[in-house]
C-alpha cells in the first residue's frame, strides 16, 4: 500500500518536475550534434567526436573543482595562470634530475604538482575565509602572481621538457588509448565521478551546498563555513593540478601564456552545466556537459565554413550570457 | 503627507470604498471568496485572520498588485478598475508594506523622496527634500535628522520613514500590513497614535496585525477572515480579544497555554556568570535548572538575542558558562551543540532554513554526521527522519518534497524545531518561537516547548511577547541595554512589572 503510494509519488515526479534547468544543458548538448552533423557529415564521426572530447579534457577537469568553488558562493579566477605556474613548476622538476629514474621522476613530479596545486588552492582558499577579500578580488590578485611567476621563471620565453626518456614514457598519458578510447576521457570521467560523489553523497558536500545557499543558516547549524569554503579552493587546485598532468605530454613546454583565458572558459562551463552563479546548487554532469558544448562549438566553427574560427571566443563569450538568461527564464517557469 | 485628502468628486452617500463579491484564484486554488467589505472614510478598519486566510492577497488586490478573478471594486459608488499599483495611489489607496522597502544607504531624505525627487532644473533640490522630510516626519510623532543614511537607524526609526514615504501622495485609503509586528511596546504606542491621528484627519485606515489587543484598542471595524472566506465584520466595541481568535480559528481557543506541572528545586544544568558580548551585552549572570523554562524580555535591543548567541559561541563573548557544574568554554557554535545545546535563531528564514532546500535536507543540516555511513549521507535514514519529524512536530506539507520556503511560517518554525532537535539537545534555547505564526500554531508551538520541559530538558526562551512569556514561562529574566535587571517569578510575573523592568520607567511615567 505504502509502497503503491510511494512508486506513484515517484512516476508524478518524474513527469511533472523534471528540473528543466538540469536537462537544459543536454538537451543543448544534442542539439549542437545534430547541428554539427548538418554543417559537416565529418563532424560526427566517432574518431572527430573522440578528439573533440579529448580536447576538452583540461578545461572539463578544471571546471569540476570550479563547480565546488562557485556552488560554495565563492569564485576563483586564476585557474589559468594556475596551470601555467603548476605545469612550469612541475617541467622544470623533471628537468631538474633530482631523480634519475625516468618512470619515478614522473611520479615523483606527479606527487609535487598536486601539492603544488593543493597549496596554490589554499592560498586562495585562505585569502578569501581567513582574509576576508571577496573572491573576485582575492584571485584577481593571484591570477596576476601566478601568472607572473610563471612569466619570471620562463624568463618570457618557454619551459620545455628535455629528457628524451621521460617524454617518451610520459607522452601516452595524453596521446594514449585504452580500448580505443583516449586516455584523457578516462580522467574526464574518473574526475567527475569523484566529485559527483563528494558533492552529492558526502556530508562535505552537503555542507558545500549549504554554505553557498546561504551562510548564515550554515553558520547556526554548526557548519564551520570558513573550512568548507577554504576547501573548496584546494579542490580547484587539485583539479588544477590534474588538468596539468594530462596537459604537460601534449606539448611537453609551457610559456607565459599558456592556459590564458581558461578561467573564462572554466566559469561558462560551470554556468552551462546549470550551476547557479550565486552558490548553492551544484552540478558536475552539467559542467562535464558544458566543457563538451564549449569544446563541440569550436570544432563546428572550424569544419563548417560559416563563421570564421577567429570569431570562437566572442561564440564563447556569447554562450555564457544566452546560458545565463536560459537560466533565468527557467527558473521563472519553475 | 501635507496635503489635504485629493479633491475627488465625492457622493456623499456612497462609502469610500466597497468591494462587492471578491474572488481571486492562483490557478486552481481559490484563495478569496466572495469578500464584501465596506470602508468608510475616517474609520480604522481592522483585517485579521491567520496565516492564509486572505488577508495579504486581498490588500494586494486593493492596492492594485494584483487583479482579482472576479467581483468589484468601487470608490465613492464608482466602479475601479486598477491597472496597477500606481493608478490605485492616483485614487489615494496606499500600501505601507510589512517588509521594510529602503535604501540603507541613502538619506532619509532621498528615500521619502525617492521616485518623485524635487527638482530645480537638472539638479535635485536637497534643502527643499530635506525640509519636506522632516515636516513629514515630525507629523508622524517622529524626530529623525533628514541627512542621516537609513542604515543607521532602528527598526521603528526606518519603519516611521517607510510611513511618511507612503504619505506623501495623497491618500484617502492607507493600508498598514502588520506595521508592528517587529516594533517594541514603546514603539507600537507610538505607531498607534500615528494611525489614530491619520483617522482624525478623515482618512480610511485598512489594519491588519495579529495582535488583538491591538486591533480591539485602534480598530473601529473588525473583519475576520478565515480560509478566503469572510467570517465577519464587527463593531470593535462587540467584540473582546478571544472572540476574535475564536473567529480567527474557527474554534476555541481560550486555552493557549498548556498546563505545567509545578517544578520543585531541581538541579542547575547551566550557570553563566559575568557573560560579556561587546557592544551588546555586559556582565549577565543566571542559572537554568533541569526541566524549567526561563524567559528573556526586554524590548528590541536589549541584548537578549546577542547573549543568547555570545553564549553558545555564534558572537565574540567573555565569561564563564558550567554545564552540570563542570566549566565549559564555546570557541564555535558547533562546540556547544557537541554539548547539548540547540539554540533557534529568531531569524527563521535568514538564519534558520535553506528556504530553497528541501525538508529533508534541512532536517539534518545540523546534525548530518549522524546520518553518515561509509563516507555517504544515507538518504534512506534521512527520508526516514523526515516521516518521523512531519509526524512528531505536525509539519503540515502537502508533499514531502516541498521546499522549505514554501511552508508557512508556522511550519517552518516547527521544522526548524524538528531540525535542531535532531541534535537530541539537553538544552534549547528558543529566540522569538512564534514570531509571525499564527494563533492556532502557537498554541502548538507552546505545546512543544512544554512537552521539551516535561521530558527533562531545560529551555530558556526570548521573546518580545509578553503574554507568551507569561503563560508559558516558569521565570523571566528580564533585560535592559545589555544587562539582566531584575527577575519576575510567580504572582510578580505580569505584563506591568516587567514593561517597567525592561524599560526602567514606572508605568505612570511612560510618556
Amino acid at each position: 500500500m505504502t509502497e503503491t503510494a510511494a512508486a506513484t509519488a515517484k512516476a508524478r515526479r518524474s513527469w511533472k518536475d523534471v528540473d528543466l534547468r538540469a536537462v537544459a544543458p543536454f538537451v543543448a548538448l544534442a542539439l549542437l550534434l545534430v547541428l554539427g552533423a548538418f554543417a559537416n557529415p565529418n563532424f560526427i564521426s566517432v574518431d572527430n567526436l573522440l578528439n573533440v572530447l579529448t580536447r576538452s579534457a583540461f578545461i572539463a577537469i578544471i571546471a569540476v573543482g570550479a563547480t565546488f568553488v562557485i556552488s560554495a558562493g565563492g569564485l576563483d579566477l586564476s585557474v589559468g595562470s594556475m596551470v601555467a605556474f603548476v605545469a612550469s613548476l612541475t617541467i622544470l622538476f623533471m628537468n631538474s634530475g633530482a631523480v634519475t629514474d625516468p618512470m619515478m621522476t614522473i611520479v615523483a613530479a606527479a606527487v609535487l604538482a598536486i601539492a603544488i596545486g593543493a597549496a596554490c588552492g589554499l592560498a586562495n582558499g585562505l585569502i578569501t575565509t581567513v582574509g576576508r577579500i571577496e573572491p573576485f578580488i582575492a584571485t584577481l590578485g593571484t591570477m596576476g602572481i601566478y601568472r607572473g611567476l610563471t612569466t619570471w621563471l620562463s624568463q618570457g620565453g618557454a619551459i620545455t621538457l628535455r629528457n628524451p626518456e621521460v617524454q617518451s614514457l610520459y607522452r601516452p598519458v595524453y596521446f594514449g588509448e585504452i580500448l580505443g578510447v583516449p586516455f584523457p576521457i578516462y580522467v574526464i570521467v574518473i574526475t567527475a565521478a569523484i566529485g559527483a560523489f563528494v558533492l552529492y553523497r558526502t556530508r562535505y558536500g552537503r555542507h558545500v551546498v549549504a554554505v553557498g545557499s546561504n551562510e548564515d543558516v550554515a553558520h547556526y547549524s554548526g557548519i564551520p563555513v570558513s573550512r568548507v569554503r577554504t576547501l573548496t579552493y584546494v579542490i580547484q587546485g587539485l583539479c588544477v593540478a590534474v588538468a596539468c598532468l594530462i596537459y604537460i605530454p601534449r606539448l611537453g613546454s609551457t610559456s607565459a601564456t599558456t592556459g590564458l583565458m581558461w578561467e573564462l572558459q572554466a566559469i561558462t562551463a560551470v554556468v552551462v552545466g546549470g550551476t547557479a552563479l550565486r552558490g548553492g546548487v551544484g552540478r558536475i554532469w552539467g559542467t562535464i556537459c558544458g566543457a563538451f558544448i564549449l569544446e563541440i562549438v569550436g570544432n563546428i566553427m572550424l569544419l563548417s565554413n560559416f563563421v570564421s574560427e577567429y570569431l570562437l571566443g566572442a561564440i564563447q563569450g556569447a554562450i555564457i550570457i544566452i546560458a545565463m538568461l536560459v537560466q533565468r527564464s527557467l527558473v521563472r517557469k519553475s | 503627507m501635507n496635503s489635504a485628502p485629493s479633491p475627488a468628486p465625492t457622493d456623499s452617500a456612497a462609502p469610500l470604498l466597497n468591494v462587492a463579491g471578491l474572488s481571486k484564484s492562483f490557478g486552481p486554488v481559490q484563495v478569496l471568496k466572495g469578500i464584501d467589505l465596506v470602508v468608510e472614510a475616517g474609520q480604522v478598519h481592522a483585517i485579521i485572520g491567520e496565516n492564509g486566510a486572505g488577508k495579504s492577497t486581498l490588500m494586494k488586490i486593493l492596492s492594485g498588485h494584483l487583479q482579482p478573478t472576479d467581483g468589484g471594486i468601487r470608490i465613492d459608488g464608482q466602479p475601479v478598475v486598477f491597472s496597477g499599483p500606481v493608478d490605485a495611489e492616483h485614487r489615494g489607496i496606499v500600501l505601507v508594506h510589512q517588509e521594510i522597502l529602503l535604501a540603507p544607504d541613502l538619506t532619509v531624505a532621498q528615500n521619502v523622496y525617492l521616485g518623485r525627487e524635487i527638482a530645480k532644473g537638472l539638479v535635485v533640490d536637497d534643502k527643499t527634500m530635506n525640509e519636506g522630510a522632516r515636516k513629514a516626519i515630525r507629523e508622524l510623532g517622529g524626530d529623525i535628522d533628514p541627512t542621516v543614511t537609513v542604515g543607521r537607524l532602528s527598526i521603528a526609526q526606518r519603519q516611521l520613514v517607510q510611513i511618511a514615504r507612503s504619505l506623501l501622495v495623497p491618500h484617502r485609503l492607507v493600508i498598514f500590513d502588520e506595521p508592528t509586528a517587529s516594533l517594541t511596546p514603546v514603539e507600537t504606542e507610538a505607531l498607534l497614535k500615528v494611525i489614530a491621528d491619520i483617522r482624525a484627519k478623515g482618512t480610511a485606515v485598512l489594519y491588519i496585525s495579529h495582535r488583538l489587543p491591538e486591533v480591539k484598542r485602534i480598530a473601529d471595524k473588525v473583519t475576520v477572515l478565515r480560509d478566503g472566506r469572510l467570517v465577519t465584520t464587527r463593531d470593535a466595541s462587540e467584540v473582546e480579544p478571544v472572540d476574535m481568535a475564536r473567529l480567527m480559528v474557527g474554534r476555541d481557543v481560550a486555552k493557549l497555554y498548556p498546563d505545567r506541572a509545578a517544578t520543585g528545586a531541581r538541579e542547575v544544568v547551566l550557570e553563566v556568570e559575568d557573560m560579556s558580548v561587546p557592544g551588546y551585552a555586559e556582565h549577565a549572570s543566571f542559572q537554568l535548572r533541569k526541566g524549567e523554562i526561563l524567559g528573556f524580555a526586554g524590548l528590541v535591543g536589549a541584548g537578549r538575542t546577542e547573549l543568547m548567541e555570545g553564549m553558545v559561541g555564534l558572537r565574540t563573548a567573555r565569561g564563564t558558562v558550567r554545564l552540570a557544574g563542570k566549566p565549559a568554554s564555546f570557541v564555535n557554535v558547533h562546540d556547544s551543540m557537541k554539548a547539548g545545546i540547540a539554540y533557534l535563531s529568531e531569524d527563521r528564514k535568514g538564519k534558520g532554513l535553506l528556504l530553497t532546500k528541501d525538508l529533508k535536507l534541512n532536517l539534518t543540516l545540523a546534525s548530518l554526521g549522524r546520518f553518515v555511513r561509509w563516507w555517504q549521507v544515507d538518504r534512506t535514514r534521512e527520508r526516514e527522519a523526515l516521516d518521523k519529524a512531519i509526524a512528531e512536530f505536525d509539519i503540515r506539507t502537502g508533499r514531502k518534497d516541498l521546499l522549505a520556503g514554501q511552508l508557512s511560517g508556522g511550519n517552518q518554525q516547527k521544522l526548524l524545531l524538528a531540525k535542531m532537535m535532531m541534535l537530541d539537545p539537553s538544552i534549547v534555547i528558543i529566540d522569538e518561537p512564534t514570531r509571525g505564526i499564527d494563533i492556532g500554531t502557537k498554541e502548538q508551538i507552546y505545546k512543544f516547548i512544554a512537552g521539551l520541559a516535561a521530558e527533562g530538558r531545560s529551555i530558556i526562551v526570548v521573546s518580545s511577547e509578553m503574554p507568551e512569556l507569561i503563560g508559558l514561562c516558569d521565570r523571566i529574566l528580564v533585560m535592559r541595554t545589555g544587562h539582566i535587571v531584575g527577575e519576575v517569578a510567580g504572582d510578580h510575573m505580569t505584563e506591568n512589572e516587567i514593561v517597567v523592568l525592561a524599560t526602567g520607567v514606572q508605568a505612570g511615567e511612560a510618556a
